[in-house]
């Protein structure tokens, strides 16, 4: 077997999935917020492993913003889960439905 | 050889912690299943020749996001866990059959392409030097951009989570108001001459008040 650039992007299909079946299907939004962790980890890999393939530096570069990009909403996201727990809302994203009408 | 076994074994455990993340049903299993993946996918950098994001994944993600996480589910307490909720079965094969849908669409591309081995790069690829070069040279607006989008999250987080003051009551002054001050300067100094004053004829006892007299 010989692992090339293919294997990685394999791997990054999968988390990419992974997390999107997670976005999907749990209700707590930290589990969301982490599900969404995965699926900018698998952009991060393949992003990575083009980097490496054509041998250029950009793809590194743009990773590095994807991670800053990525900790930025860590930040709102967990800040809004906290002001929910203060406010003593449901911590539920199924009940969070004040907007839709 | 040795790369691909360290590939086998790291791209295991980043897809088992991915699953033990989205599967788990207390939510510091799965933010602890998470740095498992994040430090799997550290060593798959490593294999990809990106030593210095592979040390900012470890340092950035699997050391202070990770934490944050950590200390929310922590203050959150039992409120963390998912409340239990039964769902239809067909919202689960829907959302199985997308995320596959998703994956193998990414997949199949994947397959059609034929890549070859990949450019030849010097041992510098990679370094910090390199990554400084690109980030402060030819992509310096990226940087700046992603400095103020940091900025403006901080601020954000503080603002979006900052405990919210009581509401206040009749004539009460907030903190940052401007107060309508009682008196003018010249008319404090010279309320403190008189003060001053006052108090020397009172203890001279020329003045006698209720507490002489009494």
């Amino acid at each position: 077997m010989h692992v090339g650039v293919a294997w990685f992007l394999f791997v990054s299909a999968a988390l990419f999935g992974i997390g999107l079946y997670g976005v999907f299907t749990r209700r707590s939004p930290i589990i969301l917020l982490l599900s969404v962790e995965i699926m900018l980890n698998a952009s991060n890999l393949a992003l990575i492993s083009f980097a490496r393939y054509w041998g250029d530096q950009a793809g590194q570069v743009f990773a590095l913003v994807v991670m800053a990009v990525a900790a930025s909403e860590v930040v709102v996201g967990l800040g809004l889960v906290v002001a929910m727990a203060r406010r003593r809302a449901d911590l539920d994203v199924d009940s969070l439905r004040g907007l839709r009408n | 050889m040795t790369y691909d076994v360290v590939f086998v074994v790291a791209s295991a455990l980043a897809i088992v912690s991915a699953l033990g993340v989205v599967l788990s049903s207390n939510p510091f299993h799965s933010a602890l299943s998470l740095i498992g993946n994040l430090v799997a996918l550290a060593a798959m950098y490593l294999l990809l020749q990106s030593d210095f994001l592979a040390a900012a994944q470890v340092i950035v993600y699997a050391g202070a996001v990770m934490i944050m996480f950590l200390f929310v589910i922590a203050y959150l307490g039992g409120r963390a866990h998912e409340p239990v909720r039964s769902r239809p079965w067909w919202q689960t094969v829907a959302a199985l059959a997308a995320a596959v849908a998703v994956a193998a669409e990414i997949g199949f591309a994947v397959e059609e392409q034929a890549f070859g081995d990949g450019a030849h790069v010097s041992d510098l690829f990679g370094a910090p030097q390199a990554i400084a070069a690109s980030f402060l040279g030819r992509y310096v607006l990226t940087f700046e951009a992603t400095s103020v989008l940091l900025l403006i999250a901080a601020v954000g987080g503080v603002t979006l989570a900052a405990r919210r003051p009581a509401p206040r009551e009749a004539g009460a002054v907030g903190a940052f108001e401007e107060v309508e001050r009682l008196a003018p300067a010249t008319s404090l100094q010279a309320e403190v001459v008189d003060a001053e004053t006052r108090f020397d004829i009172v203890r001279a006892g020329s003045v006698p008040d209720e507490e002489g007299k009494g």
